[in-house]
């Protein structure tokens, strides 16, 4: 900070101490008298002494101001004479928690995808490491919600393997499913929804899905493919399951295709670090074994 | 007779607005305790939501009822203490009227969501300015009264009324300070950390010197009147009075402990707020102690009941608050429910209950009766129960839940990641919302007590009742 707030804070910081003490010390004295002789409204004010107890108290609070300023940063740009700070503390406290747990998290390192899913203890921190990073959008029984893939079933958009898994987690994922409301029109759009519930083999007005197999075989084959079976590469999902991130209906159908879906899942590398995305990664690999 | 000496028609008004938005604040904050218990209680309804409402309840208790009680008392006390009437009856209409329209509008604009984001000072900037200028006509009518006043000592209750007067124009309006984008809309002129900085400081301070500094100059009138008592120590009370409006404004960071706020600030707020322990203490002292020697009333008059509790409830969030202050503490209890407890003691116990003797106390000497002569001296005590018992459910479930949150957030296991999930110290904090929100409908069903009383009182009722024993103690063991 400039030194005109140094100065402000140091100035204001003591003027208001030893002005509380002096306070305090120009009203030890009274005048001996039972009142001070004034009266509002019938109420009167004793001129009693200032309790001992209470002044004690007052004076042992403001040295221990004094003394904790000393130690500690407080007045203005002074540090305090044992350098402290909040920073150096995390820092201090990270580095030690980094060495204490650092021969847990160096067995479980090593460990392939099933070997974790197996291990005990992979397990129990992968899952308390779940629960604190990953359950606020999967949901602490990992089973998803709309726009948040369930984890326990078999369907992977990016991918079902240990290491998808991991890249997912590490590096994250953006999924870009585009907006085509402006190009298709809104005959278009019913057209495609209602050619994509014929793949998926729903309930669906044959004349406009055969309308929107023309759409779909010119735009959304690029990446949903010609079956409608997705592109784990492109995150593109399978239309013929019955697993719908964003729903089913017509009306969800429709509103993905019109305004199109960004899914997002954030990196994890540089939150959690690389051994912990290594465990929980493994953590999720085996809830879709399990 | 007093209505020839004195301008007691807007005192009427405004007591009359302290136990009606009593009941309608205190109202919203049991429906929001309710939804953190059965959070279908939203309705799914964007006006109903707790975010909306939360803000709507603080401002309600109080602005509203906590500032309507100030300004009753404060227009009553300055003319009595000073045997004058008011300087400007004219502009003292115009603050209650001023001020029950900025009540109004907060009431319109936050539940449509309508914010500033700043917690206590949500309201937007047209409010803010109609908060501003209402606040100077108030700072004009007391300060020309005290100007005329035929006393020649300005009486301690006075001080105290000037400094919540000064104190809050100075800091509503740094606060405050925005860029208008649009007629509801508008930014904040502070960027970052240094919001944060200035939000506290006014948000501390408005505890300082609204809550503390204003009820104490209700405390330092009603209390003497009502135990019929001089004040304990005119020194006591210039002590405690200049090193508490002395280190109050320092203590604000004190909120922000453990955030980018710099540790020089941070530390600064920590000790201030534990120099703060002893002139806080001043008040308590100087009101308990007005009231020994008339101890026997106690047995008899509900009413220093309310005023003694009051003081105790204030000595011990005045020490509470510090402690929490202290940052290793403040690392457990930051963000818990144990804050929102805190908050509770002082405002239920202190700020509520000062208020609601003050009101037993000058009610009925507003409606020609004598003072403290309300239609039932039973309700007053059933009142008294009902609001002592509910306080202390509420704060002590919030104490649990805090310090259980406080636990279970840091809890470590041998492999160094969290024990606990967010959720699941949620799920475990739900025994303590019931007993909340069971804490919080005691003291409301009290307050609709309190306005049952008040209402017949004012109807010129009274009711028929044995009158207690007014023998005193000593009498009845032959002392």
């Amino acid at each position: 900070m400039s030194s005109i707030w140094h100065w402000f804070v140091l100035i204001g910081t003591v003027v208001s101490l030893i002005g509380v003490m002096w306070l305090l010390f120009a009203n030890r004295s009274v005048s001996g008298e039972q009142t001070t002789g004034h009266e509002w409204d019938g109420i009167q004010e004793l001129d009693n002494p200032l309790p001992m107890w209470w002044v004690m108290g007052f004076v042992v609070s403001v040295i221990f101001s004094v003394i904790y300023l000393v130690i500690f940063p407080g007045v203005g740009n002074f540090a305090g004479v044992t350098n402290w700070s909040s920073a150096g503390e995390h820092d201090g406290e990270a580095l030690a928690a980094e060495k204490k747990f650092a021969p847990v998290y160096a067995r479980l390192a090593d460990m392939s995808g099933d070997e974790l899913a197996a291990d005990k203890q992979a397990k129990q921190v992968g899952r308390r490491l779940f629960l604190n990073n990953c359950a606020t959008c999967h949901g602490s029984t990992a089973k998803g919600s709309v726009g948040f893939p369930d984890l326990t079933d078999d369907e992977w958009i990016w991918g079902s393997s240990f290491d998808a898994i991991q890249a997912s987690v590490l590096n994250g994922r953006s999924a870009q499913m585009p907006a085509w409301g402006a190009m298709l029109g809104n005959e278009g759009v019913t057209a495609v929804a209602n050619r994509v519930r014929q793949m998926a083999g729903l309930e669906h007005d044959a004349e406009l899905a055969k309308a929107g197999e023309t759409h779909y075989n010119t735009i959304c084959v690029a990446c949903h493919g010609p079956e409608g079976k997705g592109n784990a590469l492109l995150g593109a999902p399978d239309l013929t399951n019955d697993r719908w991130l964003y729903g089913n209906s017509l009306e969800a159908i429709a509103e993905t295709v019109r305004n199109g879906r960004n899914g997002v899942m954030p990196a994890h590398a540089q939150l959690i670090g690389q051994d912990k995305v290594h465990i929980v990664a493994g953590y999720v690999y085996g809830l879709s074994k399990e | 007779m007093d209505t020839q000496e004195y301008d007691l028609g807007v005192v009427r008004y405004f007591a009359v607005m302290t136990i009606v938005w009593g009941v309608v604040g205190m109202l919203v904050g049991l429906l929001i305790a309710g939804q953190l218990a059965w959070p279908a209680l939203n309705f799914d309804l964007p006006f109903l939501s707790y975010g909306r409402l939360r803000p709507l309840h603080t401002n309600a208790v109080i602005f509203a009822f906590g500032g309507c009680a100030l300004m009753a008392s404060a227009f009553y006390i300055v003319q009595k203490t000073c045997r004058t009437r008011l300087i400007s009856s004219g502009l003292a209409w115009f603050v209650f009227w001023g001020w029950q329209l900025v009540i109004l509008s907060a009431a319109i604009t936050l539940p449509l969501g309508i914010t500033t984001s700043k917690e206590y000072a949500e309201l937007e900037w047209p409010i803010d300015v109609l908060i501003a200028i209402v606040w100077v006509a108030f700072a004009i009518v007391f300060f020309g009264t005290i100007g005329i006043r035929k006393e020649k000592h300005i009486y301690v209750a006075n001080w105290f009324f000037g400094a919540l007067i000064i104190g809050v124009a100075i800091l509503h309006i740094f606060n405050s300070l925005a860029l208008p984008v649009s007629f509801l809309k508008s930014y904040s002129i502070y960027a970052g950390t240094k919001d944060a900085m200035m939000q506290w400081w006014y948000g501390h301070n408005a505890v300082g010197f609204f809550l503390t500094a204003g009820f104490l100059g209700i405390m330092y009138y009603f209390v003497p009147k009502q135990a019929g008592r001089p004040v304990y120590s005119y020194r006591l009370s210039i002590v405690h009075f200049w090193a508490l409006i002395a280190v109050y404004v320092w203590a604000g960071p004190h909120h922000l402990h453990y955030t980018s706020l710099p540790d020089w600030a941070q530390s600064l707020g920590m000790v201030m707020s534990l120099v703060l322990i002893a002139p806080s203490w001043g008040g308590m002292i100087n009101g308990i102690m007005t009231l020994s020697g008339a101890w026997d009333k106690l047995r008899t008059d509900p009413i220093i009941k309310f005023l003694i509790v009051s003081l105790s409830f204030y000595g011990m969030s005045t020490f509470e608050g510090p402690m929490m202050s202290i940052k290793t503490i403040n690392a457990l209890s930051h963000n818990t429910d144990w804050t929102v407890g805190h908050v509770h003691s002082g405002a239920l116990g202190w700020v509520a209950m000062v208020s609601m003797g003050a009101m037993y106390h000058l009610i009925p000497s507003l409606f020609g009766r004598k003072p403290g002569e309300m239609y039932s001296v039973k309700l007053i005590n059933l009142h008294f129960w009902l609001a002592t018992i509910g306080t202390v459910f509420y704060i002590a479930s919030m104490w649990v839940n805090g310090l259980l949150q406080g636990l279970m957030w840091r809890a470590l296991s041998v492999d160094g990641t969290l024990t606990y999930s967010f959720a699941e110290a949620v799920e475990a904090s739900y025994p303590g919302y019931y007993a909340r929100f069971l804490g919080g409908a005691i003291f409301f069903a009290g307050m609709c007590v309190m306005a049952y009383n008040v209402f017949m009182t004012i109807r010129g009722k009274t009711r028929a009742e044995k009158a207690a024993p007014a023998t005193p103690l000593v009498a009845a063991t032959g002392a």
